[in-house]
């Protein structure tokens, strides 16, 4: 087979499967920006892929779906807020529990759901773009969400790094102490915050289920919430590098599919594993810098005076 | 007490969570769980079934449990219609059933449960809930298991399953006369034997009418996993292919893939024809109304004794699905002549010589392995690209 054919095809796959886990990222690392892990994000994908698909099944609307699947996503983590933030509850406790919580309860709203067709989102090329050989395959042949993901990136990173809001959610995450002193209110932004989070992991959920599968069935992501919560890490919370964790990740299920047409055998268990291990590399390597990015509230208990 | 609350709402949404899961479901309405037959001799057990006698007179319990949903459109939707067809045709006959049930010690705490609750006959769908079963029935000696697909039965834990490799085959033919590209996909979940069977049946088949006709197999390494079989079957139709078959749980991602980008699909497990798209070819599907009927009067009659029952189309546990509308006559003649040809004993698929991948021979010339040596299979036939993860 060509080589270049070869390389379009995994990349144009990359793009494809990193979709979900994108959002999920990019949510989770301006929620952690504030200091606040949700390690329930695999249950606010759950809640947006399941409450997507009942919408976008009852309306016919697949922006519809993806709106309600967002706030779906979003509510469910205002839940992690409000232990976190209001109760002072341990995050990776309540994170947990909200992982649980949403996908029991997905599995009981979405049971009569699992054999509904949808119509959702098709793909759209891009006009002239989708013809550039090469690059107009693997970037401008997706689905609406899929681009609207891409274009998130930038957005986020302008948010966080030249605007007046991202460094108040910044110093939230580095010094609840400096951020109340200058005027903030650092359990407010948290909140925002996660809600924010909690969104983005519902509108990538809407993706798996309204754009990419079109198809709902319980516990559909199957670890991709979890995945993304490690390339929050791998991404050393900056929204760019994130994007190209979530990239990575997406070409490892690629090419692993790719290869496997071709003949090649490598141990679908073994890629499976590629996201951890390469979250588990870089901290090895990059653990000082990791350190140094991480914010420094991240973790911690909220208390009285914060 | 601040902290008090806080645990307490914790325990409290994380029991919510856990119980919403494994919440036992209501029965839904299904118009004829035991149609459509696909075959004479599926009518014929039928027929025979209501010549024994007034069927309402037989009263139990059934317990069923399903490894995932049973509205996948897949292997636990037609194990599910096999529980409706029981129902339909024996009026005093209860059933229940758990879903999603692991293949773990989870499995023997719902048969259990299945038991004491009443429950004399146990149907264990899944390959992986054998050895559950086996403990259980230890346990409870008066109650009769019906394992699907286990390869080794005891005096309490019978095994039954559906020859439906030959259903692969004759899938396979009508596939291979559809494709231009002469290049087929198989999106396949494990490499276990009864996976590789129909592999390798499905390429025998398309490789019977068509020389040229290729199977390129990808493992998902999940039963169902929806973001893999999406990402698997857009890999295998930007290589060329143009139809595209399974081995999933959940055939429905792999399904509008085909769909939407254009290209013809072959069912398995169930009739998916209603929710495939304009090129759907055809289909393996399980029958499992009359067959799981006629266990249960038997085990009432009290003359089942738990064995290794392997039954094909010839005595209608399988058949094709319903031929989607832009398959051509030709097709579905081929098709249903290497199906007929099955049943009347003239074909048998995996007579040899049957050549591996590498070149050696799997299968010597005029032998005839049964279906107990074929599910033992570890190899691919010569015609399929792929390897088998080791």
């Amino acid at each position: 087979m060509d080589p270049i054919m070869f390389i379009q095809f995994v990349l144009t796959g990359a793009f494809r499967s990193a979709t979900p886990v994108l959002f999920t990222t990019l949510g989770q690392t301006v929620n952690e920006k504030t200091g606040v892990a949700n390690l329930g994000a695999e249950g606010c994908m759950l809640m947006g892929a399941c409450v997507g698909f009942i919408v976008t099944v009852q309306t016919g609307s697949g922006w519809l779906g993806a709106i309600a699947g967002a706030l779906a996503g979003g509510v469910l983590s205002l839940l992690h807020g409000y232990l976190v933030i209001n109760c002072g509850a341990n995050q990776l406790a309540s994170g947990l529990t909200l992982m649980f919580l949403g996908l029991g309860l997905t599995a009981l709203i979405g049971r009569p759901y699992v054999s509904q067709q949808i119509t959702g989102f098709d793909v759209v090329p891009i006009p002239i773009l989708s013809d550039i050989p090469f690059i107009g395959p693997i970037l401008f042949r997706h689905d609406v969400l899929t681009y609207l993901a891409y274009l998130l990136v930038p957005a986020i990173w302008f948010f966080l790094y030249r605007t007046r809001w991202g460094l108040s959610l910044r110093a939230v995450g580095e010094s609840r102490i400096a951020a109340f002193s200058t005027g903030r209110n650092p359990a407010l932004i948290a909140y925002a915050a996660v809600f924010f989070g909690g969104m983005m992991a519902g509108l990538g959920g809407a993706q798996l289920s309204l754009a990419y599968t079109h198809f709902w069935v319980e516990g559909m992501t199957q670890g991709a919430g979890f995945i993304a919560v490690a390339l929050v890490i791998f991404g050393m919370w900056h929204p760019v590098r994130a994007a190209a964790g979530a990239l990575l990740y997406g070409g490892a299920v690629s090419l692993q599919l790719q290869l496997q047409t071709l003949g090649v055998g490598i141990s679908p268990f073994f890629l499976q594993m590629l996201p951890y291990v390469l979250t588990l590399a870089i901290l090895l390597v990059w653990a000082r810098a990791s350190n140094r990015a991480m914010p420094a509230e991240l973790g911690r208990v909220f208390t009285r005076q914060t | 007490m601040k902290r008090f609350m806080r645990t307490h709402l914790l325990v409290f949404l994380l029991i919510i969570g856990l119980f919403s899961q494994a919440v036992i479901a209501q029965d839904a309405e299904e118009p004829d769980p035991c149609g459509p037959l696909g075959s004479e001799a599926a009518a014929e057990m039928l027929t025979a079934l209501s010549a024994t006698g007034d069927l309402s007179t037989y009263t139990a319990k059934i317990g069923f449990i399903f490894v995932g949903p049973v509205d996948d459109f897949g292997y636990n939707y037609a194990a599910n219609q096999g529980r409706l067809c029981i129902e339909k045709l024996l009026p005093n006959v209860e059933t229940i059933y758990a879903e999603n049930v692991p293949e773990n010690a989870e499995a023997e705490r719902t048969m259990e449960q299945m038991i004491r609750s009443g429950a004399n006959l146990i149907f264990p769908t899944s390959y992986g809930h054998y050895d559950p079963a086996l403990s259980v029935s230890e346990k409870f000696p008066d109650v009769t298991f019906f394992h699907m697909g286990g390869l080794e039965p005891t005096e309490k834990v019978g095994s039954f399953f559906g020859e439906i490799w030959q259903m692969e085959y004759a899938s396979g033919v009508a596939a291979g006369l559809t494709t231009e590209s002469n290049k087929l996909g198989f999106i396949a979940a494990f490499p276990i034997p009864q996976v590789l069977l129909n592999i390798n049946a499905f390429e025998l088949g398309a490789k019977s009418v068509n020389p040229d006709a290729t199977t390129t197999v990808v493992f998902s390494g999940n039963w169902c996993d929806p973001a893999v079989l999406a990402e698997a079957a857009n890999s295998l139709v930007d290589q060329g292919i143009d139809v595209l078959t399974q081995h999933q749980d959940c055939p429905k991602p792999v399904l509008e893939v085909a769909d939407r980008r254009g290209i013809w699909s072959v069912g398995y497990h169930a009739d998916a024809s209603s929710v495939a798209g304009e090129k759907w070819i055809t289909g393996s599907r399980w029958v499992w109304g009359p067959l799981m009927s006629q266990l249960v009067v038997e085990a009432l009659d009290g003359t089942y004794v738990p064995e290794l029952l392997r039954v094909g189309v010839a005595e209608g546990a399988v058949a094709l699905s319903e031929f989607g509308p832009g398959v051509t006559d030709e097709v579905k003649e081929a098709a249903e002549a290497a199906r007929d040809a099955i049943i009347s004993g003239e074909l048998y698929p995996f007579e040899g010589p049957i050549l591996a991948q590498d070149g050696s021979v799997a299968i010597a010339e005029g032998e005839k392995p049964d279906t107990p040596t074929l599910e033992t299979t570890d190899y691919l036939v010569e015609g399929v690209v792929g390897t088998i993860p080791q």
